[in-house]
């Protein structure tokens, strides 16, 4: 329950979303994610962790350096999470579209 | 592909806010919310009450062939204002969820294109949460329902 919220926290910001697609290409070192943003070094190193600790990003060790990788199966799990729901919604009002639209032209 | 219809959850909040544009002028769009026999075809339920007045009362029912309540959803409407606001509340009964308040707001974006923004605020983030997860296990049920209801008549 605690981690699911901890998901939702970090998917919720801005600039942890911006990480979340840099590293979706590729793998990228703290220093390397970090270059990409105004925002100081130890702000982004905060997302880092938060974005590790939900296992959302995992870490690598390749020699000295740190790599930061998306977890994919977790991103599909929240995904997976919100877009039942959406699809659900958009079915209900696709076919409210196509009634109405039949109902105008009936007029 | 642009999504027509999106969801939104934020952390930490207790509602949804749910966004749709619509290939409809604003009158039509308005109307399939408030004509009975149109809730009817797009939502899937029968409708029992639909008072579209300020302090009117609605109630929805999906029964199968043998009258047998699959589903009742009631809820009070709390003002109405044609063409514009719907805001409302409403209970599933024999759920697991409290009642949500739902803001309706439509809106004409051009002569023939509408779109609608629906917020709705459920008691807790918990019960938000629960809501979403079950949002496609609830909406395979009423679709099969409405699927058992229709094979049941061509026996």
């Amino acid at each position: 329950m605690n981690l699911r919220r901890d998901v939702f926290q970090a998917i919720a910001d801005p600039t942890r979303r911006a990480i979340l697609l840099l590293v979706a290409t590729q793998s990228m070192t703290a220093g390397a994610i970090a270059s990409n943003f105004d925002t100081a070094r130890p702000t982004v190193s905060k997302h880092l962790q938060i974005l590790t600790e939900c296992e959302l990003l995992e870490q690598q060790q390749n020699g000295r350096e740190i790599y930061y990788l998306i977890n994919a199966k977790k991103m599909k799990e929240v995904a997976d999470f919100i877009e039942p729901f959406r699809k659900m919604w958009d079915d209900r009002f696709n076919k409210l579209e196509t009634i109405m639209k039949k109902y105008k032209t009936n007029k | 592909m642009e999504q027509k219809t999106t969801v939104t959850a934020e952390d930490g909040k207790q509602e949804i806010v749910i966004t749709r544009e619509f290939d409809l002028p604003l009158e039509l769009l308005f109307r399939a919310y408030t004509d009975p026999e149109i809730v009817e075809q797009w939502m899937g339920t029968k409708v029992l009450t639909l008072e579209n007045k300020n302090h009117g009362s609605w109630k929805f029912q999906t029964a199968d062939a043998q009258g047998k309540v699959l589903f009742q959803a009631t809820g009070v409407i709390h003002s109405f204002i044609p063409n514009q606001k719907i805001t409302r509340t409403f209970e599933m009964e024999n759920a697991p969820f409290g009642v949500q308040l739902e803001f309706l707001e439509f809106e004409k974006l051009t002569d023939d294109t509408s779109k609608l923004n629906m917020q709705t605020v459920y008691r807790s983030v918990a019960e938000r949460d629960k809501i979403l997860q079950l949002g496609l296990s609830q909406g395979v049920n009423m679709a099969h329902s409405r699927l058992q209801a229709v094979v049941g008549k061509l026996k």
